[in-house]
């Protein structure tokens, strides 16, 4: 390691740098061209037509009328999807365009391309669609038979070869996947301290900033062209090539500008109904949802209800946790039974626990479909867990920081699935900084620094203050024996002369600073300060899905990787040229570790370029035991710990978060800046949850679809934050970097609330908060019953 | 879609004459987003943007003329000392942006219950300048809002400006939403003391149909107040607590998206008794330094 140390101190730009972004002045300047910016002349408009229903049979669909809008070129239905009818990452379970039945509101029946977006969707709304509209299910505890059964699918779903191989299907029933975990003898374990609690999470969005969009260009060969902000291209090709019946090299992606992800781009949205109307009508498509429709088009964070029993000794260490985990997979699976593993696998935390019984189950139900978003099942266990923390903590009288120091896990401490954490897991180290940290200034006499701000409903009446405490644990990369790789190209030229790099991968840059981490892996591992990276498109093999915080990871693993081949192989040049030697490149120039410089890069590069194409995997994880969850299914995990202090308007129920404190372990800060931006930005993501953000349903319809009654915390709403970072090498990551993206989105949520908590004295069970949760008792969410499904906590019993 | 963009206010109303079906638009704040959402296709839009005219403000024996037009940026500038309760309202409107597009004649047009501008028009009894090709009409705005959504304008009438009283007392403004700034009001209340003329002024916001004035919690308070307003010591908690009730009582609130009817009810009387306090404080310290 002390070689590349060096040439990482002696490259500018390179790893531990932190670069100007390429597209930060064009995003902050308004000059950056997102996805819904594509333009092509000749290019026709794609609409969606969608259910009004979230649950109804389709008994016709007529589409004469809109057909014979003037300005209209095609109008398509299931009868015209060429390929599968149904898609998904995971299990083929959505219909491309609703056929038989629609299973949630918003979903897609009919499509429209015309020569302006107006026109196309007035053409929609001519078409008549015939629906019997059926009593929707939308209690995930019905769902599952509590207190009563009523199927929501009665067609088994398709398997793919995306499939991970332990994510039972139940074809049968609502059941997406139930995974339990057993450890020690949780069903005997008995404790003189013990807490239960019911708490809840409600469905957040991801809410990113550009809608989803594209362009699909029809070809002559009869394939197709799709630019689109997504999240993995090759998933999206695979799904395109079923739906479409087309062969995956007759269609061809390339990333287009990604205004935000967090998750909800990881399913389909417009790409194959572009694509079918660009094949149908051989002309460039373009389809842009509105922010209302970005409600209805993409997947949220499934909602969760949870039921908790902490046992501990009189000391407050812990000795059994039993817990049940209902999350709300809507209609179609998505990536449920990956957030089902996470919630279950990391469902009783950062903790060391003898004796552990964890149930998770996800279900359908009419509700919109859940799948991914940002700590992905790690977030909705972490308010529990936490929670209950925090109340033994009061149960046995220590502090919050000092219950969670007692029984803190560390390295080489054992999770409930049996997997050894082999690599620094700094808990109590994270959970001290965090006690040594100064708090901030008293209340604010600015109306601005108070609960409610700018609206002035106090002038310090009825505030008090709080602090709370929390951590959590994430999975970083793809976990339970899924085969996990990226594919990197790395070029080396002359370019007038000079030395430069073209690093090619198909990973996708949705806003984190991947492009930018790409050139600085290769300046270091190359010693050339010019990289380009080229677009990302499937003319590479797969970068992998950018989620689970793997890119840098595994992407950056598979540019270092095929940049160590391109050393060699230049190495070998050097070795002809100068004699054999221990070489080493570094500024541009070629070291001898005996002579020093030798010569420079250039020279080794006029006999031709060198170009390698490596396909990188991280260690292999195994699937989990159905019936116990043992098994290593992690490849690495994560730790963020937060403080939050806040002041509460406790007679009305206003909410002014103070300071957001945070401490993270990110093993090897890659981009120092760019890792802020990942904490802040986390953080903020989890303080919407904590305190205003929420898809609201009745009988499965969306009440706020839109940002005026969708709230995201504003600059008044996200306070300044102290962060600190560690950097405890990962042995088994490149460069010893852990993934850092979510896990503070998963410890903040319930530091904050625990910090209302002891503001306000309300025992809180359910976020967000709303305020008459801390003014109306009668309104207050939550008991310690009749949340969980209908059977004791310890049991083993499927409901 | 017919659109008009008339440069003077007799020409717009000309066209709102002829074209009653016509759907003014200045800030577009509110119109364009309907428009957006396709709640709404108006038959025309009646652009006033460029009638310079509505972006005036006048004074004339004690009261602010403010254009329709006049931007909520401009009222916080401007008319903090003469319309202290709207120009605080003004500041609690959307985002800078808005609020720099954004006007007192769009929130009176739209008459939305949650109009941060309107309970403190209430509070004042300012007037509404309603002008047509027929002639200019003064509608007190008590009588201004009809149902959600709904005002007293005739099809032909455009709004031309609001009338305040110039501020003789304390006034205060204050609105719950579930986020520290750019939120529509959960409900909002509006309170202004008259000590020249022994009354006090109410609004409320959000809690109703239609934005409305808490009479029986304006008489009540008038009436403690009667002997007091020369000696403006603490008011007694009963008082305080009392006037609180009376204008939860006086709203009709529903459960929807951004809250619960409870709620409203709750956090009507906590923003009545806090507004009260902090007005009749400063009607003290103004008293003191008389």
């Amino acid at each position: 390691m002390s070689v590349s140390t060096e040439v990482r101190n002696r490259t500018a730009g390179g790893v531990g740098d932190s670069p100007v972004r390429p597209d930060g002045m064009f995003k902050v300047t308004g000059q950056f061209a997102y996805s819904s910016d594509l333009y092509m002349d000749g290019m026709l408009w794609g609409t969606t037509l969608r259910s009004p229903h979230p649950r109804a049979r389709i008994r016709s669909i007529d589409i004469g009328a809109a057909l014979k809008l003037a300005g209209v070129s095609a109008v398509l239905t299931h009868d015209d999807v060429p390929g599968e009818r149904v898609y998904g990452l995971e299990i083929a379970d959505q219909p491309v365009l609703a056929y038989g039945e629609v299973r949630y509101q918003g979903e897609p029946v009919a499509i429209v391309a015309a020569d302006h977006p107006e026109t196309a969707r007035r053409a929609a709304a001519l078409i008549v669609v015939d629906y019997e509209v059926v009593e929707p299910v939308t209690d995930p505890r019905e769902a599952v038979g509590h207190p009563y059964w009523k199927p929501v699918h009665d067609q088994p779903g398709q398997r793919t070869a995306m499939s991970r191989d332990k994510a039972p299907v139940h074809p049968e029933g609502n059941i997406v996947r139930h995974q339990p975990v057993r450890f020690g003898a949780p069903d005997t374990a008995t404790a003189d301290v013990v807490v239960r609690g019911d708490y809840e999470v409600g469905m957040q969005d991801q809410a990113f900033l550009g809608p989803e969009s594209g362009l699909a260009v029809p070809d002559d060969d009869g394939g197709v062209d799709l630019y689109v902000a997504t999240q993995w291209l090759h998933v999206d090709r695979r799904q395109l090539a079923g739906a479409l019946a087309l062969p995956e090299e007759k269609i061809r992606l390339t990333l287009a500008g990604v205004g935000g992800a967090f998750g909800a781009r990881e399913d389909l949205s417009m790409q194959v109904h572009a694509c079918m109307l660009a094949l149908r009508t051989g002309r460039p498509v373009k389809m842009v949802y509105s922010r209302e429709e970005s409600f209805f088009g993409h997947v949220h964070r499934h909602p969760a209800l949870m039921r908790y029993e902490h046992g501990a000794d009189r000391d407050g260490r812990l000795i059994y946790v039993r817990a049940h985990i209902l999350l709300d997979g809507g209609a179609y699976t998505s990536s449920t039974p990956a957030v089902v593993g996470n919630a279950a696998t990391l469902g009783v935390g950062p903790y060391v626990i003898p004796n552990v019984a964890v149930d998770a189950w996800g279900v359908y139900t009419n509700n919109p479909p859940c799948g991914a978003m940002r700590g992905f099942g790690a977030v909705q266990a972490a308010f529990a867990y936490e929670s209950q923390m925090d109340r033994l903590a009061a149960a046995v009288g220590v502090s919050p920081l000092e219950i969670r120091i007692r029984n803190a896990m560390s390295e080489g401490s054992v999770l409930p699935t049996g997997q050894v954490i082999d690599s620094p897991a700094p808990v109590a180290e994270l959970m001290r900084r965090l006690e040594a940290m100064p708090l901030p200034p008293p209340l604010s006499e600015d109306l601005r620094g108070m609960p409610g701000g700018v609206s002035n409903t106090t002038h310090g009446e009825g505030v008090r203050r709080g602090v709370g405490y929390a951590i959590g644990i994430k999975n970083v990369g793809f976990s339970e024996g899924f085969d996990d790789f990226s594919t990197a190209r790395v070029r080396i030229e002359l370019v007038g002369d000079e030395p430069s790099v073209l690093v090619h991968t198909a990973a996708v840059e949705v806003g984190q600073g991947l492009v930018t981490v790409q050139a600085q892996i290769a300046r270091s591992e190359l010693g050339v300060e010019r990289v380009t990276v080229a677009a990302a498109d499937t003319q590479v093999g797969s970068g992998g899905s950018t989620s689970a915080s793997r890119q840098t990871y595994v992407t950056g693993g598979a540019v270092r990787a095929a940049c160590e081949s391109v050393r060699v192989a230049l190495f070998e040049r050097a070795a002809e040229r100068y004699g054999p030697g221990d070489y080493r490149l570094v500024g541009g120039t070629v070291e001898s570790t005996v002579d020093g410089m030798v010569g420079d890069i250039a020279s080794l590069l006029l006999e031709g370029p060198v170009e390698r194409t490596v396909e990188w995997r991280h260690r292999p994880t195994q699937p989990v035991d159905e019936a116990t969850g043992r098994g290593d299914a992690h490849v690495q995990w994560a730790f963020c710990a937060h403080r939050a202090v806040v002041d509460v308007d406790v007679e009305l129920g206003l909410i002014r978060v103070v300071e957001l404190a945070a401490v993270q372990d990110v093993g090897r800060a890659m981009n120092p800046d760019a890792v802020l931006g990942q904490i802040h930005g986390g953080s903020a993501q989890g303080l919407g949850l904590a305190v205003m953000e929420e898809v609201q349903l009745i009988d499965g319809k969306l009440r706020n679809p839109s940002f005026t009654d969708y709230l995201i915390p504003t600059i008044m709403d996200m306070p300044p934050m102290r962060v600190e970072v560690l950097e405890l090498a990962d042995p088994h990551a490149p460069y010893g970097l852990r993934g850092v993206g979510e896990p503070p989105t998963i410890s903040s949520t319930p530091a904050i609330v625990a910090a209302v908590r002891a503001a306000s004295g309300v025992d809180l069970r359910r976020v967000p908060i709303r305020p008459e949760h801390l003014v109306l008792p009668a309104a207050r969410p939550g008991s310690d019953s009749g949340i969980a499904p209908g059977t004791p906590a310890h049991s083993t019993q499927r409901p | 879609m017919e659109f008009f963009r008339p440069t003077t206010l007799p020409e717009a109303c000309h066209l709102k004459s002829e074209h009653p079906g016509a759907l003014p638009l200045c800030g577009g704040t509110d119109v364009m987003v309907d428009i957006n959402f396709d709640r709404r296709r108006p038959e025309a839009l009646l652009d006033l943007t460029d009638v310079r005219g509505l972006y005036e403000v006048s004074r004339y024996d004690g009261y602010v003329r403010i254009g329709a037009a006049v931007p909520y940026t401009t009222i916080i500038a401007e008319l903090s000392a003469e319309a202290p309760g709207l120009a605080i309202a003004s500041r609690t409107v959307g985002s800078p942006q808005i609020r720099n597009r954004g006007s007192v004649g769009g929130n009176l047009g739209s008459a939305s219950p949650a109009g941060d501008a309107l309970p403190p028009l209430l509070a004042v009894d300012a007037e509404v300048e309603a002008v047509s090709a027929a002639g200019t009409r003064r509608i007190p705005i008590h009588e201004f809002f009809l149902g959600p959504k709904v005002n007293a304008l005739r099809r032909d009438e455009l709004i031309a400006a609001v009338h305040v009283p110039v501020a003789r007392g304390p006034q205060q403004y204050a609105k719950v939403g579930t986020r520290n700034a750019m939120v529509i009001a959960v409900c909002s209340f509006s309170l202004a003391l008259h000590p020249d003329a022994a009354r006090v002024g109410t609004g409320i916001g959000s809690a109703a149909p239609t934005p409305r004035a808490a009479l029986e919690a304006e008489d009540f308070l008038a009436d403690e107040l009667a002997e007091r307003w020369e000696t403006p010591e603490p008011l007694p908690d009963d008082v305080v607590r009392r006037f609180g009730e009376l204008v939860a009582a006086a709203a009709s609130p529903i459960d929807d998206v951004r809250g619960t009817a409870d709620y409203r009810r709750h956090a009507l009387s906590v923003l009545a008794r806090r507004t009260l306090e902090w007005t009749w404080a400063e009607h003290g310290r103004q008293e003191r330094t008389r």
